[in-house]
């Protein structure tokens, strides 16, 4: 098993100072610390109205913004969420990244800055709601001590502060300066707008990040460059958990600038060059012997053993369990449906490869990468270079993609460190290439789930059980996550437990199970982590239940979805706009699926048809989702969109096989990608009902791949049971 | 050593006959808006033109490459980014994470260059690149919208 965690730090004791993965609820560091830092002590500007907004003499409005921003769009709609409270002019609005040194020097004045799990905006919107409006009461309290009025007689829009009676106007750049000087309000005070009298959060604004992305000059970390900078190539042993034994560095000496070769914590190896693409072609030539630690014979054939054998096993490691015995109900049940799915290992696939330039200079470390838990890289980039966290920091770079895998582990981080400390002084920057980036990833667990059910005479469902057996993301990342041997992580989607993945079906008898059966390969959190393989599983069984029911899948969810309104009415409003029971054409044929992760509620209804070949053609989708508050509606359809393409690559293509140990998907040629040919219409369904804060990013991709299933079960007859449909005859 | 007539600029840049010419672009020229995705040809994030047709740069060695050929990349597009295509690109508010657009705006150049109305199924044909974030649907819509075309109005 490879090294998750930072355990070899002198300065900091894992104790105090804790990593975890951006998926774990307060993935980030311990609190309490209180490191001096003199630039964030001394370097607040005089127009920094608090620490969320600054705002210049021309008026441009500087938003602060301490989340990462990897696509999803949650920069946008924080900055909507801090403005709309400012009353400032939209159009001058500007954001600016808060680096996790400064944070941390401030105490967390920021908050959290790890991005995972949907919480980017629903997790920070009370706080910088909070931080704008505070700013706007500062900055019309300086406006009333200018001009020697009661505040209650000035208003503000826009950003123009108006005094009635005198006929007064001035605008927030000019008061800036001064309000920096009021005394704060009490944040927790503050009476915050009513999200219905919203004009800027709750619309759909475009994007404050897209310029640089039109003409090439956004500057990805991988884009980096430095004076005197090197680069350099890795290789980490394609075996998981094994190491280094030899390399022969003689055969690529004397290759165009190379530099030198260093052995990467006794599991990699790089080749330093002046140039990232000599680095690599000389490291493609080095020969490199490698210890596989007895794990070179693992297979997909003998994983898929291993989780079999979990299946049915005496042991669990966590249940839910409902009403009476499920297993006997279903025994002596008038009708038992039971089925098997499973589903593969699956990369992240970023665009943008893992990689960080790191500097190390006698008493300070610098690092320049994309993250999603910015304060986890600052973690790495210490406990990796012995260089105390005031010492240390890190330049952000918007991650081109994330998808999960640029949170706590920040195992690229620790391997630039390694290499930069062969070369004090001078930055180094290591890039993984894409078959590196396949073979090294932390990803979607691989799982197994036999589901039973017992039908009365009348069809109706009186027993569920559900037993998943796969791989712990937990028992990778974050072992303090497993109590006593249970990890109910596994079973998201499953709970009992109202607001965040909460089960929408009421079973008479119904026992939920885990049995953990981990690999050698590591996982981490995947774009929706495990709801997207528990939703293919309880809503692709559904329709085969409704279908023993002799029922249809809409009408025979209804009935059980009777306490749960919220799930209920995103199915209801999707069904609606996806005609479900109207007319198809000929060959076309409907799929439906619901489900909760993330705070919120989802639902899908696909069309598809299948050809008499067995060629899949996904027409259109549409997805219901009720987020709560919608903060942008354009960005949430993106998000739903994007889900989209996430989820069916996988549903149809996404498949990381192991062989010999190693990974064999390791460019996009074996692990296919949607194209925009095969994308569907989509169409967004947003119903929010305004009294809850749910996430965006991650809660509809679980729902697609099992709506798309669905229907093509509904085109063939056959219940689609293992992913991906590439290795499946339709027909 | 090879010569090179990038964005209307000749360049001698000092380097392996078998080099991608991505990676010339990006570590000898210095321009990094052509990315790398993969490395052999699939994804179409390093698109450029060349002499007007759309290439994947990662897999042409710079030996290859004539002193006469024309190289076109995401930074020679345009000034100000003002080509139809990456304004219909803002009007659509297209981009996510924005690491596969250079290639996905160079694609949709040389599409329309060659084909200024083009239909649904020649987008499909045309715009093979990979989106993780998935941006394929909005990436339809502005190829239509710099086509001369309204927007769709899927977008609110």
């Amino acid at each position: 098993m490879r090294k998750m965690t930072f355990g070899k730090g002198k300065q900091l004791s894992r104790r105090k100072f804790i990593v975890g993965s951006a998926a774990v609820a307060g993935g980030g560091l311990a609190l309490g610390l209180n490191v001096p830092f003199a630039q964030a002590q001394n370097g607040a500007a005089a127009n920094e109205v608090n620490i969320w907004v600054a705002i210049k003499p021309d008026d441009t409005c500087v938003i602060r913004i301490a989340r990462s921003e990897m696509g999803q769009g949650t920069l946008t709609g924080l900055a909507q969420l801090v403005a709309e409270e400012l009353e400032c002019d939209w159009s001058k609005v500007t954001t600016e990244g808060v680096t996790p040194g400064r944070n941390l020097a401030s105490k967390r004045a920021w908050g959290e800055m790890g991005t995972g799990g949907s919480r980017g905006i629903r997790t920070s919107q009370d706080y910088v709601r909070r931080g704008g409006a505070a700013a706007r009461i500062m900055l019309l309290q300086a406006a009333a001590d200018q001009w020697k009025v009661p505040v209650a007689e000035l208003t503000v829009s826009k950003g123009i502060v108006s005094h009635a009676a005198s006929k007064r106007k001035t605008s927030y750049g000019k008061l800036a300066a001064l309000a920096s000087k009021v005394t704060p309000p009490d944040p927790k005070a503050i009476k915050l707008k009513d999200p219905k009298d919203w004009t800027i959060a709750g619309k759909p604004l475009k994007r404050l990040d897209t310029a640089d992305k039109l003409n090439g000059s956004k500057i990805f970390a991988i884009d980096l460059k430095l004076p005197d900078m090197l680069c350099a190539a890795i290789k980490d042993c394609p075996v998981f958990g094994g190491k280094v034994t030899s390399f022969d560095e003689s055969k690529i000496a004397g290759m165009p600038g190379v530099k030198k070769v260093v052995k990467v914590k006794d599991t990699g190896v790089a080749v330093v060059a002046d140039t990232w693409w000599r680095a690599k072609k000389a490291l493609d030539a080095l020969p490199i012997v490698w210890d596989e630690a007895g794990n070179g014979n693992v297979s997909s054939a003998s994983i898929a053993e291993q989780l079999k054998e979990g299946l049915t096993s005496a042991a669990t490691n966590g249940e839910r369990k409902e009403g009476g015995d499920a297993l006997k109900a279903i025994d002596e049940a008038a009708k038992k449906v039971e089925a098997v799915y499973s589903t593969p290992f699956l990369a992240h696939a970023c665009m943008e490869m893992m990689n960080a330039t790191v500097k190390l200079s006698a008493d300070k470390a610098e690092c320049w990468v994309a993250s999603q838990n910015l304060e986890a890289s600052l973690a790495a980039l210490s406990e990796a270079s012995g260089v105390p966290l005031a010492k240390c920091e890190i330049h952000r770079h918007d991650p081109g993609g994330g998808f999960g895998r640029r949170g706590g582990t920040q195992d690229y981080v620790h391997q630039a460190v390694a290499v930069a400390k062969e070369f004090p002084g001078v930055p180094v920057k290591l890039i993984w290439s894409r078959e590196e980036d396949q073979a090294h990833d932390f990803y979607r667990p691989i799982s197994q789930c036999k589901l039973s059910a017992g039908l009365d005479a009348d069809g109706k469902l009186t027993a569920l059980h559900v037993r998943v057996s796969g791989q712990s993301i937990n028992a990778t990342l974050n072992p303090k996550g497993i109590e006593g041997g249970k990890d109910m992580r596994q079973l998201q989607g499953y709970y009992a437990e109202p607001g965040d993945a909460q089960l929408g079906y009421t079973v008479p008898n119904l026992l939920i199970e885990y049995a953990m059966r981990n690999t050698h390969v590591p996982v981490g959190p995947w774009r929706g982590v495990n709801t997207n393989q528990n939703a293919v599983y309880m809503e692709c069984f559904m329709d085969e239940v409704a279908k023993a029911a002799g029922k249809d899948p809409l009408a025979f969810r209804r009935a059980l979805m009777e306490k749960y309104p919220k799930h209920l009415a995103v199915l209801n409003a999707t069904a609606e706009k996806g005609d479900w029971g109207k007319p198809l054409p000929a060959g076309v044929h409907r799929g439906i699926a619901q489900f909760m992760g993330y705070g919120s509620y989802s639902a899908a209804v696909a069309e598809v048809s299948v050809s008499d070949k067995g060629k899949l053609k996904v027409h259109r989708l549409v997805l219901g989702l009720n987020c709560g508050h919608a903060v942008n509606p354009s960005q949430i359809e993106a998000q739903v969109q994007g889900s989209v393409a996430y989820g069916l690559s996988a549903t149809l293509y996404g498949e990381m096989k192991v062989e010999k140990g190693r990974m064999t998907n390791l460019n996009f040629d074996s692990y296919e990608i949607m194209r925009l040919a095969e994308f569907p219409k989509v169409e967004t369904v947003i119903v929010p009902t305004h009294d809850f804060w749910g996430g965006v990013g991650e809660p509809t991709i679980c729902v697609a791949a099992p709506a798309v299933l669905n229907a093509v079960f509904a085109a063939t007859g056959k219940p689609m049971r293992s992913l991906p449909l590439k290795n499946v005859k339709l027909v | 050593m090879a010569k090179l007539n990038i964005n209307g600029k000749v360049r001698d840049v000092r380097v392996e006959d078998d080099t991608p010419l991505l990676w010339v672009i990006r570590e000898h020229v210095g321009l990094t808006g052509t990315k790398y995705g993969c490395g052999v040809a699939q994804c179409g994030a390093c698109s450029v033109h060349i002499n007007g047709e759309v290439m994947r740069s990662c897999s042409i060695p710079v030996g290859s490459v004539k002193a006469s050929d024309k190289i076109v990349t995401i930074e020679g597009l345009s000034a100000n980014a003002s080509h139809p295509v990456q304004k219909a690109w803002a009007t659509v508010d297209v981009p996510q994470c924005g690491y596969c657009q250079s290639g996905q705006i160079m694609a949709a150049a040389a599409l329309l260059k060659k084909n200024p109305r083009p239909t649904d199924k020649d987008i499909d044909e045309a715009m093979t690149n990979i989106c993780r974030c998935g941006t394929y649907q909005r990436i339809r819509e502005a190829v239509h919208v710099a086509a001369g075309g309204a927007t769709t109005g899927s977008k609110s």
